[in-house]
C-alpha cells in the first residue's frame, strides 16, 4: 500500500511539473500505440491493394472478346460468360422494378406517415433490423422453400431475382430513412402552411429533396445483389446455360459462373474466374462511381 | 395511397414469418425423425451416408475455428482503425481512407473467396505451414478482412457520438491524445463498441461462400486453423444446390441446421440492436 501511494504522489509530481513547464506529456506507450492504430489502418487498405493486383494479374490474361462472346464450354479456350452476364443485367433491372419500389414505399411510409409511438410501428422497425443482418443463406432457404419448391416456380432467374429483391429491401429502408430525415421539418411545415395535404407535401417536396440519398442507398443495396453468390446456390442457378436468359428460364450470373469456374480443377479456368471477377468488380465499381457523382452532384446542405 | 405504402412496410414482416415458417415446418418434421439428443451431442455428422448419422457438433465446430480466425482479426483491427479515424486521423486523411474501406466492405465474397483459395493459402503454404488446401483459416482470416471495415465503421459511430465535452475536459486536465481515446472515448463508446463486436460475430457465423470456396466441405469437429472443416452454411450452400429429393431426411437436414443457424444468428442481432439503442439514448 506504502508503494502503491508513493507511485501515485511520483505520478502527480510529474504531471505538476509537466503542466508547469510546459512539456508534453508523452510516453512511450502512447508512440506505441499510435503506431499500433495506423498499421491497423493500413491492413484494410494494404489488403485491399493486394487483392486487385491478384486478380489483374491472375485475370488480365483471360480478358478477351471471347469471354463476352461464348457461352459455358468444358474447354477453357472457347469458353465464356455473356449468358451470365446477361442475366447479371436483367437481375438488376428486375430488382429495379421489385425491390426498390417496395423498399422506398416501406421507409416512406414509415418516416412520413406511421403513427411512430405505436408498438407494431416498433415491432416492423425492430425487425427491418433483424432483417438486415440475418445470413443470406437463410434467405437462400426461403427461396427454395416457397418459390422454387413450394408454389413450383422452379430453378428459375424470376425467384433469384426475387430472393435477392428481399435481402436487399433492409439496405435500402435503412438508407432512405436516412434520406428523408435529412430533409429538415421546415419544407414539411413550409408545406402544409400553403395547404397541401401530407401527401402532397410528400410528392412534390421531401421525395424530390431526398432523391440523391435514396438513389446512393438504392445504388448501394443493387450492387450488393448483384455480387451475392449463396443464396442464388439454394434456389437452383445452374452453371451451364448457354442461351440468353429470360425471367422464367434457367440462368446462371457472374458471381454463381466464377465459384463454378474457381472449383474446377484446369489452372486456365482459374484464370478465367479472374477475368470474370474483373468484369463483375468493373460493373460494381461504375455502379458506385455514379452513386458517388450523384451525392456529390445533387448532395443539398440544408 | 398512404394503405399501399403501409403494405409495402408489412412485407418486411411477411418475409420474417416466412423465414420462420419455412425453416420450423421442415425442422419439426426432422425431429420427429431424430432426436434432439442426438442431432445435438452427436459428434459424427453423416446426413447423406448409409447408414446416416445426424450430430451437428462437428459444423458448429467448424463454424467457430472459421468464426474464431474471423474475430481474431476484424475485431482489434477495426477497433484500432475506429480509434485511428475517430480520434488522430486527419480530417484530408479520413475523407480518403473511409470510402476505400467502404470498397473493401463491398468486394462480392465469391472474390474474396477466389482471394483467400489461390493467394493466402499458397502464401501460408510458401512460408513453411503445411495446411490443408481448404483449411479454417485462410477461410477465417478473410472473413476478418471482409468484416473489418464493418467493425471500423460502427465503432467509429459510437465514437463519434461522444460528446467532445469529454475529451475537452480530459485534455484539459492534461492527458495526452492516447489517454483521452482509450480512458475515455472508448469507455464512453462501449456499448456501441461492443454492439459492433456482436453483429461482426454474427456475420462471420453467417459467412457462406467464403467459406465453402476456402475451407472446405469436410466435418470435422477440429479446432487446427490448417483443417478443412464444414460449417454450417457450407453444408446448407452444398447441399441445398444438390440434386436432393424433396421430402427425403437428407432434404429436412439443411432446414433442421438452417433453423440452428438462425437462432444463433437471431440472439446475436438482437443483442447488438439492444446495445446500439443504449448508447444511442445516452448521448442523444
Amino acid at each position: 500500500m506504502n508503494g502503491a501511494n508513493r507511485t501515485a504522489t511520483a505520478a502527480a509530481q510529474r504531471s505538476v511539473r509537466d503542466a508547469l513547464t510546459g512539456r508534453q506529456h508523452r510516453s512511450i506507450t502512447a508512440t506505441v500505440f499510435m503506431v499500433f492504430i495506423m498499421a491497423s489502418t493500413a491492413v484494410g487498405l494494404i489488403a485491399l491493394a493486394v487483392l486487385l493486383f491478384t486478380v489483374l494479374q491472375d485475370g488480365l490474361p483471360y480478358l478477351d472478346p471471347v469471354l463476352f462472346e461464348n457461352g459455358p464450354s468444358m474447354d477453357p479456350n472457347i469458353a465464356g460468360a455473356r449468358p451470365a452476364i446477361m442475366a447479371s443485367i436483367l437481375m438488376a433491372v428486375v430488382l429495379v422494378a421489385t425491390a426498390l419500389p417496395v423498399a422506398i414505399g416501406t421507409a416512406v411510409y414509415l418516416e412520413e406517415f406511421a403513427p411512430k409511438d405505436r408498438w407494431w410501428i416498433r415491432l416492423i422497425e425492430l425487425n427491418i433490423q433483424n432483417l438486415a443482418a440475418i445470413p443470406s443463406i437463410i434467405f437462400g432457404i426461403l427461396g427454395l422453400a416457397f418459390l422454387v419448391r413450394g408454389i413450383g416456380l422452379g430453378p428459375v432467374l424470376l425467384a433469384g431475382a426475387l430472393i435477392l429483391g428481399l435481402q436487399m429491401l433492409p439496405t435500402v429502408i435503412i438508407a432512405t430513412r436516412e434520406a428523408l430525415r435529412a430533409v429538415p421539418d421546415t419544407v414539411r411545415q413550409g408545406g402544409m402552411a400553403l395547404g397541401a395535404t401530407r401527401l402532397q407535401v410528400v410528392r412534390r417536396e421531401v421525395l424530390p429533396a431526398a432523391i440523391p440519398g435514396i438513389a446512393t442507398g438504392s445504388i448501394l443495396g443493387l450492387s450488393r445483389a448483384i455480387g451475392e453468390t449463396a443464396p442464388l446456390l439454394m434456389v437452383g442457378a445452374a452453371t451451364f446455360v448457354s442461351f440468353n436468359p429470360g425471367l422464367l428460364t434457367q440462368y446462371t450470373v457472374l458471381p454463381i459462373l466464377i465459384y463454378q469456374w474457381i472449383r474446377l480443377p484446369q489452372e486456365a479456368f482459374q484464370g478465367l474466374a479472374a477475368a470474370a471477377i474483373i468484369v463483375l468488380l468493373a460493373i460494381l465499381i461504375s455502379m458506385n462511381g455514379v452513386a458517388i457523382w450523384m451525392r456529390n452532384r445533387f448532395e443539398r446542405k440544408w | 395511397m398512404i394503405g399501399a405504402l403501409a403494405v409495402c412496410a408489412a412485407i418486411s414482416i411477411l418475409v420474417t414469418i416466412g423465414i420462420v415458417i419455412a425453416l420450423l415446418v421442415p425442422s419439426l418434421q426432422f425431429f420427429g425423425e431424430v432426436s434432439p439428443v442426438e442431432f445435438f451431442t452427436s459428434t459424427d455428422w453423416a446426413p447423406l451416408f448409409k447408414p446416416a448419422s445426424f450430430g451437428v457438433l462437428p459444423l458448429i465446430v467448424g463454424t467457430l475455428n472459421t468464426t474464431l480466425w474471423a474475430c481474431l482479426v476484424c475485431l482489434p483491427l477495426g477497433l484500432a482503425t475506429a480509434i485511428y479515424l475517430s480520434e488522430y486521423a486527419h480530417p484530408r486523411a479520413r475523407a480518403v481512407i473511409k470510402p476505400v474501406l467502404e470498397v473493401l466492405a463491398g468486394i462480392p465474397t465469391v472474390v474474396l473467396g477466389y482471394f483467400a483459395l489461390t493467394f493466402l493459402t499458397p502464401l501460408l503454404r510458401d512460408l513453411g505451414w503445411q495446411v490443408e488446401i481448404f483449411n479454417a483459416f485462410s477461410a477465417g482470416i478473410i472473413i476478418g478482412v471482409l468484416l473489418l471495415p464493418t467493425v471500423a465503421s460502427l465503432s467509429e459511430d459510437a465514437m463519434k457520438a461522444v460528446p467532445s465535452a469529454l475529451r475537452e475536459g480530459s485534455f484539459g486536465l492534461g492527458a495526452n491524445r492516447f489517454q483521452v481515446s482509450t480512458r475515455v472515448v472508448v469507455p464512453a463508446a462501449i456499448s456501441g463498441i461492443a454492439a459492433s463486436f456482436v453483429l461482426a460475430i454474427s456475420r462471420a457465423i453467417g459467412e457462406t461462400t467464403i467459406v465453402l470456396i476456402a475451407a472446405g466441405q469436410l466435418p470435422q469437429t477440429t479446432m487446427r486453423p490448417g483443417s478443412t472443416v464444414e460449417t454450417m452454411t457450407a453444408f446448407i450452400a452444398a447441399t441445398g444446390a444438390g440434386d436432393v429429393p424433396v421430402g427425403s431426411i437428407s432434404y429436412k437436414t439443411i432446414f433442421a441446421v438452417g433453423l440452428t443457424l438462425f437462432v444463433i444468428t437471431f440472439v446475436l442481432n438482437i443483442f447488438a440492436i439492444r446495445m446500439v439503442r443504449r448508447f444511442r439514448e445516452v448521448y442523444e
